[in-house]
Formats: structure tokens, C-alpha cells, sequence
């Protein structure tokens, strides 16, 4: 009885010490996401004690490099927000298709062949893309269809945003599809139903959550999306319609200024955070609208 | 009328990949009845009633051979329409699989896609079906409300009103009661034998108590391979199988 | 009983909308499929003249004939290897909290959601953290350590989240059997759960640090545009990535330094495909063994 008394105390030290050791990993994370906030609030903070919140969210013009400086931020979360319908009209078509075609048509084995392909388009780095899109696509689109687009512009940008995107669609929508219990389908099967009214009708309605998942994330990767914006985007922030002219998201000019000898306490400093913070509240409502949209309509089978 | 023959087997044979489950089936099933198909587990009875459909070939690596005659036409010729064939023949599964949708929106569905786009017509449609499954009373007000509210007994009778609607002649039952509570059962048993007034009904049971209440006619099917059919009376009480003896008594199975 | 094909209008009509759909489909996914063709077919091109052995052992120099990507190649290993060695032990380390330790509590699913919160903050972001943080405040300077401590935070929720599935895979009756027999919660851990969901830890490991590698937008914020050339030394010098390199050159306005540009992005593409073959070979070799 005493031995495994003694056994027993050493043992429960050790049990404490690794827990303590295993949570303090767990809240790296909650660290991370105080640290962000407080850098960018801490710089934030002195931007809006010089240039009011009312400027700089409702002014159209945002020149702080250049004189006179002007601060309203529309024209960059414009120029984000542009870029990024422009990539949703090219991914949520292909790659909801694509969805369709891998979980409802195709066999088994070409699903296996091409799935790991789709996937190697998520893991091409963003700097590739950019690559991509200044050498190849914009003067492809100069010498075909747009003659009058400018070296740099909005189109090049968000189509091949949306080519990025596409296998995170196609993969996210595709497992929602899949998880649709076979005895679904077999049901509307044995109503005399064609393939495609089973995709469209029970398939795709059944899965609808996780595909407008899929949507909410990639508009939130789009939001963030930086290397192909700042290589082939531009660097003139404006409200403009015209996707053949050249503008710059928030990510875009954060990386601008970063890359400038900007002294460190200036106020063209202190615009890397407040842009930032920007960006990051966006993305933020969109993260979390995307995972209440995928609790509250779970179709419960 | 009971003399004529509804459903035509010949030579029925059913491969999934190198399995060969059903062996040269060969058997004549009578309309306005309920027929049973019996038999141990594995023994091919969801697979025979799924070739009636032509279901089994929604499985990658099925191979079917020999015919099945529906009112003499074969079904599975080239000019076969399958979708009008699988409207005509109606299928019940063994778990209710009620779409996740409103109650309503699970009856119309099939007139839906059969090309009835006119709202009161479905309305009309969805109303005589569900009187007919006997599931009106229960959710005459509640036809908005999904179709995953409603208790197993429930849904399976909604299941059997969504195929009713598109005017079937012949109901497939696979097991359709395993999944529900004795109260449903007796219920869903009382359907049939009502149903078999107008439609040619088969149903697939592994309980021979059911068989032995339910059915006027019984298959029994052994190793994919047809071992006895005839009346339930004849096959329960002077099997001429001895094996089919052997299952009826409970040795195996 | 009709059941020929012949006599059925709508019939037609539901077939000719099945075909187009299936058309539509078809060819979302083929053009995917050929536009990741053409990208990769258009950076091999590009690139391929400037590759040459004088490419990977140089430093960058302002002649585009003897520029190089050593020094980026170097950072990258740098950067890649010591965030590697950071992110690994507290990536499995929550994992192991989260899916073992942790109480249902509010606590608990306030760090859930943090972490799935992280994986989509814009990692240009996580750049700004370490510059305005690290670099700055705490005074460590621009270094390789600031970028790797940047990097194991920015690729830390996907190995959290990767190292939780492959925990989750492990069934519940190992750990029942194990704890009938008297063991506490870490001997189950360390016996039971963490050899079986190794390997899917590793493979997730290598997958995210394969992401890192790529990234340039972070970096650029640590490091800048700095005109390196030396090989590192230690974690406390300045760096630069091989991304980063991407960039600056594709910013130049000659030409030929398009195809440098082009020339380190299928150094980058190769040192990738190596490292998902090995996180692929990982993954596979586990699988059959399991079976």
C-alpha cells in the first residue's frame, strides 16, 4: 500500500508540470491575437489624435505620401473590395463546377487524379502568381481583347486572384457535397430523377452551408491577399469602376509604404497600422459571419 | 386478374465486380398483391428488388444480365426509358430518407421533376398522396415544417406518399419497418395490405412473423438463388424445399 | 406500361439541360486545370535561360548576368528550418491541450475560436505584429529570428489544426484499453496517442512550413528590400527570402530581370515539390500500415 503512495506523488507532479506546459502552448494563440491587436491599436491610436475618424473613413482621397496628404481610406478598401468580386466572378463559377463535376460525375478514379492537382494550385506561392499575372495575363489581355489597359490594373489582379482561389472552393464546397448521406440521392434516383436535378435539387440545397462556407472564406483570403495586388494591381488608390486602370487595396499600400524609408513615429508611419487595423476588423466580420453562417444552417441529418 | 403475370423474371443474374449475387433468377410476381422475399442475410433480396428499379447500377462495377418483364415490355432493353421506369416502379428504403426539405416540398418533388409546374395541381397531388399513406391526419397542419421533425414512423409513411404521388403501379419495401418502433410497424402493415388494392407490392423482410402477416405470395431466396416461391399459405405451412423448412423453423438465418 | 424513350417531350427537354450541365462543369474544371498549366509553362520558359549553376551560386548584383540567389536560398533554410524547430513542439503542444487536457469550458472555446480566427488574418498582418512588436518594441532588430518567430505564429493554427485531426484519428478504445490498465493521462498521451498520430502531425508540419516558405508579404515587412549579400551566419543576422527576391526582381523595370525572376521562382516551385513529396511519402507510408 505505502509503495504505490510514494509512486503516486512524483507521478501527479509530472502530470501537473505537462499540463501547465501543453495550455501554455494552447494560449500562444490567444497571445498572438491580443499582440496584433495591441500593435495596431497602439500605432492606431496616435494616427487618429492627428487625422479624425470622420476623415478617414468617409474622405475619397488617400495621398499621405504625396502633398497635400489627404487620409480617407475608401479608395484603398475599395480597391480590395474590386479586386475581390472580380476574383469571385472567376471562382465561385469554376470552382462550384468543378465541385459539382468531382463529387457528382466524376468516377472514382479520375476524382483521385485530378483532386491532388486542384490542390497544387492552392500551394503555388502568391509571388508566383503575381509573377504570372504581370508577364503573362496582362499583356495576353493588352494585345487580345484590351488594348487600352495599363501595364498595371484591376483585371490581371482579380482574375488571377480568382484562379488562386478556385481550389479552395472547389475542395471546401466538394466535401460539403460529399458528406450528403448517399440515401438522399438514392431516394430521388428512385423517383425517376436525372443526375443533374439530383445534383441541383438535393445535392447542392443539402450542402449549402459548408459551399457558402467556402464562399465567406475565400472572400476573407481575397480581402488579405497581398503579393498579386502589389506586383500587378497598382499603386494609385481610386474609386473607380474601370477594371482596365490601376488601383491599390489595403494590403497593397501596406506593403508599399514597408518597403519606403518612412521614419519610424511619423504619421506616414502610423498609416501602415490604421490601414491595418482596417484590414484586419474586415476580415475579421467576415471570419466570423462565415463560421455562424456554417453553425446556424448545418442541415441536421 | 390474379392470374396474370405483373413482373416477368427471367434468367436474372447480378454481378458486383467478381461477386456473383444473384444466380439465374426466373420467377412471375402477380399484381394487386403483396409479395415477400425472404431470406438469410447476404442472400441477394435487396439486390433482386433494386434490379426491378434498375438501381444497382448507381454501384460502380455492377454488371446485370437477363431481363425483367414489366407488363410484357422488358426493362432492360436499349430503348428503355429509365427515369420514366423508375417513376413507374416506386422504392421504399430501409431507413427513411425523407429529403432534408418541408413536408411538403418532399411530396411534390417528384411530380416536380416529372414536369408538373402547376402550384394547385401539386397541392391536389401532395393531399391525396398523404391521405393515401395515411399521414394526412398528422400533418395536414404542418406541411411547411421539415420533414426531419417528424418521427420514424412518420417519415417512412411520408417516404411512401412521395412515391405514391407520381403515380406508380408497383411499390418496392426494403425492409421497411427494421428501423421503426412495433407501434409504427403495425401501422406501415396495415398500409400495405391496403395499398396492394391498387398497386403490385414487394416487400423485402427478414422478420417471418411479418411475412406470414402481411403478404399473399412469398419468395424465398437462399445464396442469391431462387429456392422456393408460392403462396404464403402453401410455403409456411408445406414448404417443398427442405431448406426453405429449415429457415422457417428457425435453424438458421 | 410505356417505358420506350420515344414518346416524351419533357424527357428531351430534362436530357438536353442534364448535358448542359454537365458541359458547364467540365469545363469550369478544365480551365483551371490548364490555367495552372500555362502558369507553370510560362515561368519554365521565362526562367529556364537563367538557370544555370552561377545562378544558385551567386549573390544578387545589379548586373542581371551575375545576379543570384544564394543569399535568398540561404535565408529561406534559415528562416524555414529555425520556424520549423519553434512551431513544431507548440503547434502539437495546443493540439495535444486542446483535444486531451482541456475542460469544456468558455475558457476553452474562447481559444478554439481564436485559432480558427488566426488562420484567417491576412498574413501581411502577422508581418506588421513582428515588425511592430519584435523588431522594434522588444528591440530585436530585423533579423532572423524576428522572421521566424513571425513565421511560427503566422503557420502555428495550421499545424494546431492538422495535429487536432490526426489526434481525433486516433480511436477512443486505444485510450480506454490503456487506461484500464492504470496509466495516468500523459503515459496515455505519450504511448497511445502520440505515436499513432505522429505521423499525420509531421505531415501537417511539413505542409505548413511548405506554405511558409512561400511567403513573401510578412517577410517583406521584417526584412524589406535589404540588398543582401552574404550567406547568414546566425539567427541574428539580416536576411532575405527567396520570395522576396521574386519580388524584387519582377519590380525592376529591364527585362532580363523578368527572367531571373522567373528563374528563382522554379528554384522555389522545386524546393516545394520536395517538400510536399516528402509530407506525401509521410502521409502514404502511415495510411498503409494502418490498413
Amino acid at each position: 500500500m505505502k509503495k504505490t503512495e510514494i509512486r503516486k506523488r512524483p507521478r501527479r507532479l509530472n502530470e501537473w508540470v505537462i499540463e501547465k506546459l501543453l495550455f501554455a502552448s494552447a494560449i500562444v494563440s490567444v497571445f498572438t491575437t491580443l499582440a496584433i491587436l495591441a500593435v495596431l491599436l497602439f500605432e492606431a491610436v496616435g494616427f487618429f489624435q492627428v487625422v479624425s475618424i470622420t476623415e478617414f473613413f468617409t474622405a475619397t482621397r488617400w495621398t499621405p505620401l504625396l502633398e497635400p496628404k489627404h487620409f480617407g481610406i475608401l479608395p484603398l478598401v475599395w480597391g480590395t473590395v474590386l479586386t475581390t468580386i472580380t476574383a469571385l466572378c472567376v471562382a465561385v463559377p469554376i470552382g462550384l463546377g468543378s465541385a459539382i463535376f468531382l463529387s457528382e460525375y466524376a468516377p472514382e478514379r479520375l476524382r483521385r487524379i485530378v483532386k491532388p492537382i486542384l490542390e497544387i494550385l492552392a500551394g503555388v506561392p502568391t509571388v508566383v502568381y503575381g509573377y504570372f499575372a504581370l508577364t503573362f495575363v496582362t499583356p495576353f489581355l493588352q494585345s487580345t481583347l484590351f488594348p487600352q489597359m495599363i501595364v498595371f490594373n484591376a483585371l490581371s489582379a482579380g482574375l488571377v486572384m480568382g484562379i488562386m482561389i478556385i481550389p479552395m472552393i472547389a475542395s471546401l464546397s466538394e466535401d460539403a457535397m460529399l458528406s450528403v448521406p448517399q440515401s438522399f440521392r438514392e431516394g430521388a434516383y428512385a423517383l425517376g430523377a436525372h443526375k443533374h436535378e439530383v445534383a441541383l435539387r438535393i445535392v447542392v440545397p443539402s450542402a449549402l452551408s459548408g459551399i457558402v462556407a467556402s464562399f465567406i472564406l475565400a472572400i476573407s483570403r481575397a480581402f488579405g491577399e497581398t503579393m498579386i495586388v502589389s506586383i500587378a494591381g497598382g499603386s494609385t488608390p481610386k474609386l473607380t469602376l474601370n477594371l482596365l486602370e490601376s488601383i491599390q487595396t489595403m494590403t497593397a499600400y501596406i506593403t508599399q509604404v514597408s518597403l519606403g524609408e518612412t521614419p519610424y513615429g511619423s504619421i506616414e508611419y502610423r498609416t501602415i497600422f490604421s490601414v491595418g487595423l482596417t484590414l484586419f476588423l474586415m476580415t475579421l466580420v467576415v471570419n466570423l459571419v462565415g463560421q455562424w453562417v456554417a453553425k446556424h444552417y448545418w442541415k441536421r441529418y | 386478374m390474379v392470374n396474370n403475370i405483373k413482373i416477368k423474371v427471367q434468367g436474372l443474374n447480378v454481378w458486383f465486380g467478381d461477386n456473383h449475387v444473384l444466380k439465374n433468377i426466373s420467377i412471375g410476381i402477380k399484381p394487386n398483391a403483396v409479395t415477400a422475399v425472404m431470406g438469410p442475410s447476404g442472400c441477394g433480396k435487396t439486390t433482386f428488388i433494386r434490379a426491378i428499379n434498375r438501381l444497382n447500377e448507381l454501384i460502380e462495377g455492377s454488371r446485370t444480365s437477363g431481363e425483367i418483364f414489366i407488363d410484357g415490355e422488358n426493362i432492360y432493353s436499349k430503348e428503355t426509358n429509365i427515369f420514366e421506369l423508375r417513376r413507374r416502379v416506386g422504392m421504399v428504403f430501409q431507413k427513411p430518407n425523407p429529403f432534408p426539405k418541408s413536408v411538403i416540398d418532399n411530396v411534390a418533388f417528384g411530380p416536380r421533376i416529372h414536369g408538373v409546374g402547376n402550384e394547385e395541381e401539386l397541392q391536389k397531388t401532395a393531399e391525396r398522396s398523404l391521405r393515401e399513406s395515411a399521414l394526412w391526419d398528422e400533418v395536414h397542419d404542418r406541411l411547411k415544417d421539415s420533414a426531419m421533425d417528424l418521427s420514424g414512423g412518420q417519415q417512412q409513411r411520408l417516404v411512401i406518399a412521395r412515391a405514391l404521388a407520381v403515380n406508380p403501379e408497383i411499390i418496392l419495401l426494403d425492409e421497411p419497418c427494421s428501423a421503426l418502433d412495433p407501434a409504427a410497424t403495425a401501422k406501415i402493415e396495415a398500409l400495405m395490405r391496403k395499398l396492394a388494392e391498387k398497386y403490385t407490392v414487394i416487400i423485402v423482410t427478414h422478420n417471418m412473423q411479418q411475412a406470414a402477416r402481411v403478404s399473399d405470395f412469398t419468395v424465398f431466396l437462399y445464396l442469391g438463388e431462387l429456392i422456393e416461391y408460392g403462396t404464403t399459405k402453401s410455403v409456411f405451412e408445406n414448404p417443398k424445399s427442405k431448406l426453405t423448412e429449415k429457415y422457417i423453423t428457425g435453424e438458421f438465418g | 406500361m410505356s417505358t420506350k424513350t420515344t414518346s416524351n417531350k419533357k424527357y428531351t427537354v430534362r436530357k438536353v439541360k442534364g448535358g448542359a450541365l454537365l458541359a458547364l462543369c467540365l469545363t469550369g474544371l478544365i480551365i483551371s486545370l490548364v490555367s495552372l498549366a500555362i502558369l507553370l509553362f510560362d515561368a519554365f520558359m521565362d526562367g529556364l535561360p537563367w538557370l544555370d549553376l552561377q545562378f544558385i551560386t551567386s549573390f544578387p548584383h545589379y548586373l542581371p548576368e551575375q545576379s543570384g540567389i544564394l543569399a535568398a536560398l540561404w535565408g529561406s533554410i534559415w528562416v524555414v528550418g529555425l520556424t520549423a524547430i519553434l512551431s513544431f513542439p507548440l503547434g502539437v503542444g495546443a493540439a495535444l491541450y486542446l483535444e486531451e487536457y482541456a475542460p469544456k469550458n468558455w475558457f476553452t472555446s474562447f481559444i478554439r475560436l481564436n485559432i480558427a480566427n488566426l488562420a484567417g488574418v491576412p498574413s501581411i498582418l502577422y508581418g506588421i505584429l513582428g515588425l511592430g512588436l519584435l523588431a522594434e518594441a522588444l528591440a530585436l532588430g530585423r533579423t532572423i529570428l524576428v522572421g521566424a518567430l513571425t513565421m511560427t505564429l503566422l503557420i502555428l493554427p495550421l499545424i494546431i489544426i492538422a495535429s487536432q485531426e490526426a489526434i481525433r484519428s486516433v480511436p477512443r478504445a486505444d485510450r480506454e484499453g490503456a487506461y484500464a490498465l492504470g496509466a495516468t493521462k500523459w503515459q496515455v498521451t505519450q504511448g497511445i496517442v502520440l505515436p499513432q498520430a505522429f505521423p499525420g502531425m509531421l505531415t501537417g508540419t511539413i505542409l505548413a512550413l511548405s506554405r511558409a516558405i512561400g511567403e513573401a508579404a510578412p517577410m517583406i515587412a521584417i526584412a524589406g528590400l535589404l540588398f543582401i549579400s552574404r550567406i547568414p551566419t546566425g539567427p541574428l543576422d539580416s536576411f532575405t527570402v527567396m520570395p522576396i527576391q521574386i519580388f524584387n526582381w519582377v519590380n525592376q523595370p529591364k527585362a532580363e530581370f523578368q527572367g531571373l525572376a522567373a528563374a528563382g521562382i522554379i528554384v522555389l516551385l522545386v524546393v516545394l515539390l520536395a517538400m510536399n513529396s516528402i509530407a506525401i511519402f509521410i502521409r502514404n507510408r502511415y495510411q498503409k500500415r494502418a490498413r
